[in-house]
């Protein structure tokens, strides 16, 4: 018997510990105890999200892998296909930040590769606290080093992603990494078959590190955390790069390669069990046969070892020797540690002895899944209040503001420390979607990732469908028609029903939203108990999206393109619920986000017509920071100024800083003006203005409310970063 | 003109060297492992960008033990042209191919950006297809890229290119890329592979190519 604080220290309850008891019909011993506890973790097993996300659509006709596997996969064409997938990494990189973003990316393209892919890019979607904290300046320099540190490496670019500072994750910052890759043909799968088969763990060297991993992410932070630093692993992106060029050799020469498997969280354990779950069959592991960099280590330490660029592979029997040579070329280990076996189980030996023996669904399906109790947040209401706005004097000075906060400007200060050009296939970065090309094709590729967590911090179902919508038209903006999603879904305790209620009614949005608009979910990642004790992190779903470009001449991108050009807004704008603006004048983040699902299904078919069709100059979305944002935006990227003059029965504030979705910038030629009010005929619709090489000018009702500089606007945008880290 | 392109464990910029030799130029080149030492039918070596042996140490400092390095001294020493981008230029310096050091970057950070550069140099079989004085465009990407010497007067001569305006990673009078005394081995910082085609925003990386392929 277990006392319930023994059970504490590896997240367990006293409940699950009794049910794992009866389902196995005896008391585990400590191995096996160890081995339920990382498998039954949040973490790994997902016992408070399994339920929910299977109201994500995740079937479609390009999707050659949807959930459950390593990553998903799409099929770009006869030949080619895509692997995608995003995690978090977000308690690792609380307490230790640069070694847990390094990990986070290690991690994400061992998924990738485990595809049989090769990696071809890598996004980050970082959430901190503010900046005039000097912890957050670590935290954010740290995480940004690490990718940077683990990324370069590798020679796998980071060409994307966002960021956003809000105080709510100022203890725990969100560090969800996406990558995706390419493969031929068909994809491979982590699966174990064929009885006899040999389990063959390559890459790495065992040691102590990230013993425990699974259950600490499965934990809220606690000002005790920093002690579990040993919980996370170091990460050597050397030998990680060493790994993705062995398996990508190993499989181009030889098909003896049956099954592969990243091997992460909970290690030999997650990943043989896993294995054996897919392949419907069970495993035999000798530990003593796993290299080991540590002397006099326990099976048990063994099993729940998280040390860093290690995979498993299931091989033929008997063919061991064809792809062994290019493992120990690369340097590599290439242990044969256990083989398929009938009876499923996971069995671990020492020695030729057995230390530990459980069946592997109790592992993998039979892990507990638990109905959320879910209550909506009271104070919500009282929320969606916006209060009195003070009048204001200056309009260009608040765009400035907005401009140089870090959660607008420019993010060189970022991705000038990741090498985002590397393997040349990037095209363009640095705004709302990253455009690669595939050498020897004429399309490319439109990679994005987003999402609100004050959007959906107010209105939950709203904020949700507005994460899926957002990537979407980033993506459609570019010229790109979205394929598929993979996200990252981050939130506090589930256990508290108003975070379950958020955890729900975020997944219901995104869901409906994927749903119309055709894009399946094909993988993703559930990040749990992101809170400590001063904050909750908002509930923060990220979206990571791919699109595919017809070729360079439909390539679109949001900078203003000459003069004389007329600019028009599709949608519109107004509402100025969660926006940027409310929390910059008020202080708080108040009011309720709108969006338009239908509009958005109409806009996004219209626009990708209306750009393929070569009728649109340049095209943006407007998101953070509103219509006023936008423009600027567009401006400094096409180094032009804007006349703009718009009539409405809204304040001056709706219209220039609101974020009601759908609304989409767009300029095209003076002369065909007619042409395009008439292809966008069944959409609101209005011209605004025109490009001009002067000064950035708006005008409300006839008044002047703008007047700025485009130099003025360029360094205001380009500091908000740097002005905080040097 | 044949090429080998050298792969250390750890060279990222193998395949992007590979691409711009083989697919843009239609030049026949082979990939060379590190363990190698056959240098048989190549014109021109080339070592690649990345972190071969993870930089640990320091960059190039453990490549330039590999078998392959000894043959290309001999390459070199008997006039062979050798051309070593980022890591490459790293790996030359630590193997005394070529003089100075690579330190780390005055912010202490990585860098990856386009920079404007001065062409010094149009007589070396790297720089045929520039002009003296030319200003081009290349992206750089690296952690220990500053370059030093000494005594800056010894090699004055043997410098190819100039960052022009800012300098990224204070090297020490701006050098960007130097040959050596014979003017047959060429170390540079900026990539010039990932600036060979139009869709990748610049071209001017590509000369560096032709003229290698012009000078034979």
């Amino acid at each position: 018997m277990r006392t319930r604080e023994e059970l504490q220290r590896i997240s367990m309850t006293l409940e699950e510990y009794q049910l794992a008891k009866s389902l196995l019909g005896r008391e585990p011993n400590d191995l096996e105890l160890g081995m339920i506890a990382v498998m039954w973790s949040e973490h790994c097993g997902y016992k408070h999200s399994k339920k929910t996300l299977k109201l994500f659509p995740t079937t479609g006709p390009y999707v050659l892998q949807g959930p459950g596997e390593n990553a998903g996969v799409i099929k770009l064409d006869e030949e080619l296909a895509l692997a995608m997938k995003m995690e978090s990494h977000n308690h690792p990189s609380a307490i230790e930040p640069y070694q847990g973003a390094a990990t986070g990316v290690g991690g994400i393209v061992r998924d990738i590769l485990a595809m049989g892919a090769r990696p071809i890019a890598l996004l980050d979607s970082l959430r901190f606290g503010l900046l005039d904290n000097p912890r957050t300046r670590y935290l954010f320099s740290g995480v940004v080093s690490g990718i940077a540190g683990y990324g370069n490496c590798i020679g796998v670019p980071t060409v994307g992603g966002e960021l956003a500072f809000e105080k709510p994750y100022t203890e725990n910052p969100l560090v969800n990494v996406m990558c995706i890759g390419l493969l031929n043909g068909k994809p491979k799968s982590g699966r174990a078959v064929g009885i006899g088969n040999s389990l063959v763990l390559v890459g790495a060297s065992t040691g102590r590190d990230g013993i425990h991993g699974a259950t600490f992410a499965s934990l809220e932070l606690t000002s005790e955390s920093i002690e579990r630093r040993p919980a996370v692993q170091a990460g050597d992106p050397f030998m990680e790069k060493l790994l993705i060029e062995a398996i990508l050799e190993a499989l181009e020469k030889s098909d003896a390669i049956i099954g592969i498997q990243d091997m992460g969280a909970a290690g030999i354990t997650s990943s043989s069990a896993e294995m054996a779950s897919r392949g419907g069959v069970g495993v035999e592991i000798e530990v003593t046969r796993v290299p080991q960099r540590e002397k006099g280590m326990t099976p048990e330490e063994i099993m729940l070892s998280e040390s860093q660029e290690r995979m498993l592979l299931c091989v033929e029997k008997g063919r061991e020797e064809e792809i062994r040579p290019i493992f120990e070329k690369w340097g590599l280990n290439f242990a044969i540690i256990g083989e398929v076996i009938e009876e499923r189980v996971v069995r671990i030996k020492e020695n030729g002895r057995v230390v530990g023996e459980l069946p592997t669904d109790l592992l993998t399906e039979k892990v507990p899944a638990y109905d959320l109790i879910t209550e909506k947040p009271k104070k919500l209401e009282e929320l969606h209040i916006i209060r009195e706005i003070p009048r204001i004097e200056n309009y260009g000075e608040i765009l400035l503001r907005l401009l140089g906060s870090p959660n607008c400007s420019a993010s060189n200060w970022v991705y000038e420390q990741y090498d985002h050009m590397v393997e040349t296939n990037t095209v363009s970065i640095g705004t709302g979607a990253s455009i690669l090309r595939v050498k020897g094709k004429q399309y490319l590729l439109g990679i994005t990732t987003d999402g609100e967590g004050r959007y959906c911090y107010l209105d939950p179902y709203t904020g949700g469908m507005m994460a899926v919508a957002e990537s979407a038209r980033n993506l459609i903006c570019i010229g790109a028609e979205p394929l598929a999603i993979t996200d990252c879904l981050n939130f506090g305790n589930p256990e508290d029903p108003e975070i379950a209620w958020y955890f729900v009614e975020t997944v219901k949005g995104m869901s409906e939203c994927a749903r119309r608009l055709n894009i399946p979910v094909i993988s993703g990642n559930v990040s749990f108990y992101n809170e400590s004790e001063n904050y909750t992190v908002y509930p923060t779903p990220v979206v990571g999206m791919v699109g595919k470009i017809e070729s360079i001449q439909t390539i679109c991108t949001p900078g203003f393109k000459k003069e004389g050009d007329t600019i028009y807004i599709l949608g519109e704008p107004g509402n100025l619920g969660g926006s940027l603006f409310i929390e910059e004048i008020l202080g708080e983040v108040r009011g309720r986000p709108s969006f338009d699902l239908e509009l958005e299904a109409k806009l996004e078919r219209l626009l990708l017509k209306g750009i393929r069709d070569k009728l649109i100059n340049s095209a943006q979305d407007v998101s953070r920071g509103g219509l006023a944002v936008a423009l600027a935006e567009c401006s400094i990227w096409g180094n032009l100024g804007v006349d703009v003059s718009i009539e409405t029965e809204k304040t001056p504030e709706e219209i220039l800083f609101g974020e009601g979705q759908p609304v989409v910038i767009i300029t095209v030629d003076q002369e065909r003006e007619k042409e395009v009010e008439e292809f966008f005929r069944d959409l609101p619709i209005k011209r605004i203005g025109k490009v001009t090489g002067g000064n950035f000018v708006i005008k409300i009702n006839g008044n002047q409310l703008i007047d700025l500089d485009i130099e003025c606007i360029k360094k205001v945008w380009s500091s908000g970063i740097e002005k905080w880290m040097g | 003109m044949n090429f080998g392109i050298v792969v250390f464990p750890g060279t990222n910029c193998d395949r992007d060297c590979y691409y711009v030799i083989k697919d843009i130029l239609n030049q026949p080149v082979r990939f060379i492992w590190h363990r190698e030492n056959d240098l048989k039918g190549i014109d021109c070596v080339v070592l690649p960008g990345g972190f071969s042996y993870g930089d640990y140490l320091r960059a190039g400092a453990i490549a330039r033990f590999s078998p392959i390095m000894s043959s290309v001294k001999e390459f070199a020493d008997k006039g062979g042209l050798v051309i070593g981008i980022c890591n490459g230029f790293q790996i030359l310096t630590e193997a005394g191919l070529l003089p100075g050091a690579l330190g780390r970057n005055r912010s202490l950070k990585f860098i990856c950006r386009y920079v404007d550069l001065i062409i010094e140099r149009n007589d070396t079989p790297f720089t045929l297809e520039f002009k003296k004085g030319e200003i081009i465009r290349m992206p750089i990407a690296h952690n220990e890229g500053s370059y030093y010497i000494d005594d800056i007067s010894k090699i004055e001569k043997q410098v190819v290119l100039r960052y022009y305006g800012e300098n990224p990673n204070g090297a020490i009078d701006n050098i960007a890329g130097i040959v050596n005394e014979r003017g047959n081995v060429f170390g540079l910082m900026p990539h010039p592979e990932r600036c060979s085609e139009k869709i990748l925003g610049s071209e001017d990386g590509l000369r560096i190519f032709k003229s290698i392929v012009r000078s034979l």
